[in-house]
């Protein structure tokens, strides 16, 4: 079952007097459980697909529909609603709130976007620092980690919700060769463990050959049919 | 609410020195409103007793007429025996009245068979008198009674008139006057004592029995210039009144006139204007103190959302629902408000404290009047200078929360 659909999506920023066209006519189909790529150059117009498909932006043409919502008719309280209960997140910079301990970071999406009472949230929190391999870390701040630490963090508060879907813009490019590597299979067995969806852009040759689909972008289009690296394990 | 605090508080804490100097400011203009509340407060209550009770009483109450020309002292505009009989018996039944007392005021010429000078004085009931000026007795320099402020046959004189002419008290003295028909009467007193000056209307009287004054005047009935009020309590004043003037405006003379007119403290000294002048000033700090808070607390929120775009983008992608991400900058603002309000409001009070421990005092008149301050605040003075703290501390966080509400997170996210 396909998780997200384009057809004819087009993107058109207005820069000034210039309209740049980020994305023109893309249609894909990503299934549901699959570890997806979009992968091209700076510019292509990965991050505008992720944005797209996280409900952060609409398209200026064409229908995005992700878990079956048409993400186009979504206001800016349901298309929050919708991500909260949806889809999670994971940055290029981390993006984790310095004022709060790693468990806290972890625990904020159930706490501030889903209202769950304490007794559900707490073995919710421990689970999913577990499976990052981060509970001994868990009462410190984000400036006492690594970078990986950081990153597997960021991992744990976009899975702690159990969404259907998780976004990853770049995960890794501010990550060396090794941590990078981990990072990704850490990624790929959370999607054994959880089920859940994993769409990432990246330019890097090494991470896109963890993908099991790859979407080639490039110019804002679509450079030819997906490939299938690997068998996907859910689809 | 308490996890929105939490985030607020630890949001606080992130950026120490900022929020320490912007709650420091804040503080510091709390504990201004309430030392000045408290000072200015223990002063007008000081100055307004010294008046009313020891020269005009909270109230009084005149034959229609009487005030427009009171300078004159006139003795054709008195209270008949019989209006003041009725005037009695409705301030003995009036609950909110204390004491009452009649005064017959006049002028007259004092001598020490040396120098001759003019004189304003009050003859008084001394008793009644007491009761109703009770910080009269207080003013009164080396008294020949302790037990009465005089006896028939003695009168007070003005500490200003008794120095220049160096007038003792036990001297002896003769007063001479004019009754409302011209004729001119004179009597001998003894001096039972000085009574120091005081501002304000009255304050430079001297005082001598009633019956000696009816005597003086060659009243063949006792005629009133006026009765003192005192009230049980002084912020029910103006209640009092108004429950007077409705039995005493329907009683009218012969004439149809009014008989009686009735006027509060306020209404007969130029201090009241003094009074309107220190609670505009009051009002004025705080003004300062909402400004403080206002200009602060923006400042300190606007520069809070533009330094955490990318967060605020990270919370709106997450899911967070704008009203919440408002709701975090508007806990920010109100913690600010809170902790700094409730930190100024407990040196405010702890500096009052100090400050009735240390005494302060002022001087009054000439300077020989020093009045014993006693600084203090009412409670509702200080929940309504924190509830102001923490209503504009609010209103500071709401545009910048607005704004962090508003923000695009596409945009926001790639904020660098």
């Amino acid at each position: 079952m396909d998780i997200v659909t384009f057809e004819g999506v087009s993107k058109i920023y207005r820069m000034g007097e210039i309209d740049v066209s980020a994305l023109d006519g893309v249609s894909l189909r990503i299934q549901g459980g699959t570890f997806t790529a979009l992968v091209g150059p700076s510019g292509s117009g990965k991050t505008t697909a992720l944005n797209l498909i996280g409900c952060l932006d609409r398209p200026t043409t064409g229908q995005v529909i992700v878990a079956g919502v048409d993400v186009n008719v979504l206001n800016k309280r349901q298309g929050a609603a919708f991500r909260g209960g949806n889809l999670g997140f994971v940055f290029q910079d981390f993006n984790l709130l310095p004022v709060l301990t790693v468990y806290e970071n972890v625990e904020y999406p159930l706490l501030m976007i889903q209202n769950m009472p304490k007794e559900k949230r707490k073995p919710a929190v421990v689970r999913a620092l577990e499976a990052v391999g981060m509970s001994d870390q868990a009462r410190k701040y984000p400036a006492q980690l690594s970078g990986g630490q950081k990153q597997r963090t960021a991992i744990a508060r976009a899975l702690v919700g159990n969404p259907a879907l998780i976004l990853a813009d770049e995960p890794t490019a501010n990550l060396d060769g090794q941590t990078a590597h981990t990072i990704m299979e850490l990624m790929k067995r959370m999607r054994e463990e959880f089920g859940t969806t994993f769409v990432f852009s990246t330019h890097d040759p090494r991470i896109m050959d963890q993908a099991e689909v790859l979407f080639h972008l490039e110019d804002g289009r679509l450079r030819e049919e997906p490939s299938m690296v690997k068998e996907a394990a859910h689809g | 609410m308490v996890k929105v605090m939490r985030l607020a508080f630890k949001n606080l804490l992130r950026y120490k020195r900022r929020t320490l100097l912007t709650g420091l400011l804040i503080a510091v203009g709390v504990v201004a409103v309430i030392v000045f509340a408290g000072l200015s407060g223990s002063f007008k209550r000081a100055v307004v007793g010294q008046i009313t009770d020891s020269v005009l009483s909270h109230m009084q109450i005149h034959r229609k007429g009487y005030v427009a020309s009171i300078d004159n002292l006139p003795l054709d505009r008195m209270l008949m025996p019989q209006a003041y009989e009725k005037l009695s018996d409705i301030l003995a039944t009036e609950p909110g009245v204390a004491a009452f007392s009649p005064r017959i005021k006049f002028g007259a010429m004092l001598s020490n068979y040396a120098q001759t000078t003019n004189v304003r004085l009050n003859g008084i009931d001394p008793d009644k008198e007491e009761r109703t000026v009770p910080l009269l007795k207080q003013r009164i320099k080396s008294p020949l009674h302790n037990d009465t402020l005089l006896k028939p046959g003695e009168v007070l004189l003005p500490e200003v008139l008794a120095t220049g002419m160096g007038i003792k008290t036990g001297d002896t003295v003769v007063l001479v006057a004019n009754n409302k028909d011209g004729s001119v009467n004179g009597m001998t007193f003894q001096v039972a004592g000085v009574v120091e000056s005081l501002m304000g209307p009255g304050g430079r009287d001297g005082y001598l029995h009633i019956d000696d004054a009816a005597g003086l005047l060659r009243m063949n009935q006792k005629e009133i210039s006026e009765v003192a009020v005192r009230v049980k309590d002084i912020d029910r004043v103006d209640d009092v009144a108004n429950r007077l003037r409705g039995v005493l405006e329907p009683m009218t003379n012969k004439q149809g006139k009014p008989m009686f007119e009735l006027h509060t403290w306020d209404q007969l000294t130029p201090f009241s204007n003094i009074i309107r002048m220190i609670d505009l000033l009051t009002l004025g700090v705080k003004v300062i103190l909402i400004a403080v808070v206002l200009i602060s607390v923006f400042n300190v929120m606007m520069m809070s959302v533009y330094e955490r775009v990318r967060e605020i983008g990270t919370l709106a992608a997450m899911g967070t629902q704008p009203r919440r991400i408002m709701g975090l900058f508007v806990a920010e603002g109100f913690s600010l408000g809170l902790v700094s309000g409730l930190a100024g409001a407990a040196v405010g009070l702890v500096a009052l404290l100090m400050l009735n421990l240390k005494g302060v005092e002022t001087t009054m008149g000439q300077g020989n009047q020093v009045i014993a301050l006693a600084p203090s605040v009412a409670p509702m003075e200080v929940v309504w200078a924190c509830t102001i703290v923490l209503a504009v501390s609010v209103l500071a966080s709401l545009q910048p929360a607005a704004k962090a509400a508003r923000m695009d997170p596409v945009e926001a996210l790639r904020h660098v």
